[in-house]
């Protein structure tokens, strides 16, 4: 029989936690109801993401308490994210509590975001859009730019690759100062559902149990969220952080990926034999299992890092976003192929775990991105300390 | 992630601090370039450096932190023992082969050895006044180590030994060796074997050096003829040697696993590349980048190893994990360097850049990715035995050694 993997780095409390979460999610969305979610076309059941948030408290866990959030930390957020994770289930908790609010908490300060947070916490649906088509990770990338000055602006143009949007109740936009480049002149705007000029078209994603869409403004009112062309930081933040979690929602489902992948190759035979006592199998095993110590070690210092403000956090998160995208990627690939031809069917989950590991592997930025940056800043980092300068901050310069 | 020492540990700490700083060698700290010197008077020059450092170590108190004090070690803990490793190399002491055969041979005796025999070889050992080596591989016996076919012989109250031993690391300097021999070849194989200890300066013994890849010759093959040992020099008893293999081949693996010589890491190649205006080219970057992620996995994985010992329980990440992402991301960290030389990589030793430092860990692969096991025989380990995967069919378990088809 198959051994079960040692729990890593929780304490019993968040082992309890973690199973309420399991067993929610595989009563509530189990495959047959992510199936019929892909089939309707529908981005989620809205009633149960209701139930997560009255009877789980999900949306808001990680939401300070001054904000009207429950006040645990990203350590929570990521346990329920990686649950999520596991069962491919269709909720925008990455989209509203792994984006939106922790994008929003960091521009305005943790404990003054309550205004937006607080809905949020109580379920309503929040999202982010900073993507535009040329498909930049890179916020300073943005082009769109407000019209208008203070409370009363408009937004005129396109945002691309928005989580979740057709069921938001609110959708946060990167847009930028007109004439302003590269960091300066950032700012985040939200936009109400219900708001004119607002249009939201779905795109067929690669990963079907993941809500893409392209949406339109077409003179939309938005409101400032903090002082307008001052948010870059804020921005960049929210998302080094939505980079971490995302990571601990990959490392979910790598771990599902290779419960799989090796109970089957311990029951299969062929030749007489299991298919897991063959070299072949039993490696491939091997480097799955490699692949996701690595992977849930870098998540896991990540998402510590972020509730300790460690200095180191940045680096923590590129390192597990550059790292837990491609091990997961591989680990989904030699799933399929170890399932041999059903490995190859629609019907049998395993593409839907390689189209996430893909999707979410680019998503917040693929290894390349991060890789990049990540020496960009160690660079700047070495030069600094060897001339007594004072760090510089991270991001393209 | 790595924890802060408690109260207790920064004690020891800084205990294990002041010491060092009253007692470390003249060349702590200048040990880099010296690594790459493989002739053998260099060889020889390390070695009774490193004795002279165990005999220092031993004198203060420090040979063997976790031997029992009856043993002649300290009675300490594995987290004294780790603190007093780091310390040691915040000095710029590296480990040595002493530390290898402490970490193994010293325990199987404290284990499975007679009163006798812990009275006669442990002292000289702690002291670093006897040196040791391992007489395990045989050129058919390696990842199947129970198919040695070196034979020993009770004759009176002597251990007769003959055959021929490889991968023999430091028999050329040791004074002491253990070896596996089979006593009885017409039972299974693992029920035949037996575990001696015996003098390496004996005229039987003849010592090849093998030259690796890199050039250094640390490995021998060891041929033995007639070879003499008393009886009271068997480990465990006659044909019961396997228990006491295994045990030695666990701190073996233990050892090879967490030894990081640390001396090369990805951010110094970035800086390098930052000064010399390579930074500016993206495939740079990228390739680099590979490596600074890797590194910092890799580091958090030991501090994940670490961080079990430091708190007294079982480690929760399986240690061949470390060892195979070890070996492998050690070698393509060192081709990344070498690459990035462009034609100076063409270059070795003296004439290289860093005196061929890269190029030295270029070509070491095999040291950890054979050495220690190989990385096929760790990843039948995790599968096996971290993910429970049934293990490969067997035909030598009920067998006689005898009747068993082993090559040439």
């Amino acid at each position: 029989m198959p051994r079960e993997l040692a729990d890593f780095n929780l304490d019993e409390e968040r082992v309890a936690f973690r199973d309420t979460l399991r067993r929610f999610v595989e009563e509530a969305l189990p495959m047959t109801a992510v199936r019929g979610v892909i089939d309707s076309g529908v981005a989620f059941e809205r009633d149960v993401w209701t139930r997560a948030c009255d009877e789980l408290g999900l949306a808001g866990i990680a939401i300070d308490e001054a904000d009207g959030g429950q006040g645990f930390g990203a350590k929570e957020l990521a346990i329920a994210l990686g649950e999520l994770g596991r069962g491919l289930a269709p909720l925008p908790l990455l989209a509203s509590a792994g984006l939106a609010a922790r994008v929003v908490a960091a521009v305005l300060g943790r404990g003054k975001a309550g205004e937006w947070l607080g809905p949020v916490a109580a379920g309503e649906i929040a999202t982010l859009a900073w993507l535009e088509a040329g498909g930049d990770w890179d916020p300073a990338a943005t082009a769109l730019e407000v019209e208008g000055q203070g409370a009363g602006v408009r937004l005129r143009g396109e945002k691309h690759f928005v989580l979740d949007a057709p069921q938001a109740e609110r959708i946060f936009v990167v847009a930028r100062a007109p004439g302003s480049h590269c960091d300066e002149g950032l700012g985040l705007f939200a936009v109400e559902r219900e708001a004119a000029g607002l249009s939201i078209h779905a795109q067929e994603g690669l990963d079907p149990t993941r809500s893409l869409a392209r949406v339109v403004f077409d003179g939309a009112p938005a409101r400032p969220v903090g002082e307008a062309g001052a948010a870059g930081p804020g921005i960049r933040r929210g998302l080094e952080e939505a980079s971490a979690l995302l990571a601990a929602e990959m490392v979910g489902g790598f771990q599902q990926v290779l419960e799989t992948a090796v109970a089957y190759a311990a029951e299969r035979h062929q030749f007489s034999r299991p298919i897991g006592s063959f070299q072949a199998i039993k490696h491939k095993c091997a480097d799955m299992l490699i692949g996701f110590e690595g992977a849930r070690t870098a998540s896991d210092a990540a998402i510590v890092a972020i509730d300790e403000d460690d200095p180191d956090r940045a680096e923590l998160a590129m390192v597990a976003k550059a790292h837990v995208g491609p091990a997961y990627v591989r680990a989904a690939i030699e799933n399929m192929q170890i399932h041999g031809g059903v490995g190859y069917t629609w019907e049998y989950d395993a593409h839907l775990y390689y189209r996430r590991a893909v999707s979410s592997g680019a998503l917040l930025g693929d290894a390349t991105f991060h890789q990049d940056a990540l020496v960009r800043r160690i660079a700047a980092r070495r030069a600094s300390t060897t001339t007594g300068a004072t760090p510089a901050q991270g991001g393209r310069r | 992630m790595r924890r802060a020492d408690t109260a207790e540990e920064a004690a020891f700490r800084a205990e294990v601090r002041s010491w060092l700083e009253a007692n470390a060698p003249a060349w702590a700290g200048q040990a880099g370039p010296a690594v790459l010197d493989h002739s053998v008077e260099a060889e020889r020059a390390q070695w009774k450096r490193a004795q002279e450092w165990q005999r220092t170590k031993y004198d203060g108190g420090w040979a063997a932190i976790t031997w029992p004090r009856e043993h002649g070690g300290r009675g300490g803990t594995p987290v004294q023992a780790l603190i007093f490793a780091e310390e040691q190399a915040r000095f710029g002491i590296p480990g040595s082969f002493i530390d290898a055969f402490l970490g193994m041979i010293g325990p199987a005796l404290i284990r499975f050895g007679t009163d006798e025999q812990k009275a006669r070889y442990l002292p000289p050992m702690l002291r670093g006044d006897e040196l040791w080596c391992q007489l395990f591989s045989e050129p058919e016996a390696g990842s199947d180590l129970a198919a040695v076919r070196t034979r020993g012989r009770v004759e009176g109250d002597e251990l007769v030994i003959d055959g021929q031993k490889v991968w023999t690391t430091s028999a050329q300097y040791a004074d002491k060796g253990f070896i596996v021999c089979r006593t009885n070849p017409d039972v299974p194989k693992h029920a035949g074997i037996t575990f001696a200890l015996i003098d390496m300066h004996q005229p039987g013994i003849e010592v090849r050096p093998l030259v690796t890849v890199r050039g250094d010759r640390h490995f021998n093959e060891v041929f033995l003829s007639n070879v003499r040992t008393e009886l009271s020099n068997v480990v465990n008893g006659i044909d019961r040697g396997w228990p006491v293999t295994t045990f030695v081949l666990m701190n073996e693996g233990a050892f090879i696993g967490t030894n990081d010589q640390g001396r090369t890491s990805a951010e110094d190649l970035v800086a390098e590349a930052a000064a010399s205006g390579r930074l500016e080219d993206a495939v740079v970057r990228q390739r680099l980048g590979v490596a600074c992620v890797r590194d910092r996995v890799l580091g958090l994985l030991r501090d994940r190893l670490k961080d079990a010992l430091l708190d007294g329980r079982a480690p929760d990440v399986d240690g061949s994990v470390l060892k195979i992402l070890s070996a492998e991301w050690g070698h393509d960290k060192a081709a990344t360097a070498v690459w990035l030389q462009g034609a100076s990589g063409l270059l070795a030793g003296g004439d290289a850049p860093q005196g061929g430092l890269w190029q030295d860990q270029l070509l070491s692969r095999g040291s950890t990715s054979v050495g220690g096991g190989t990385l096929e025989v760790h990843r039948n380990g995790l599968g096996e035995r971290a993910l429970g995967l049934p293990r490969e069919p067997r035909f030598d378990r009920d067998v006689p050694f005898k009747a068993l088809k082993i090559s040439s």
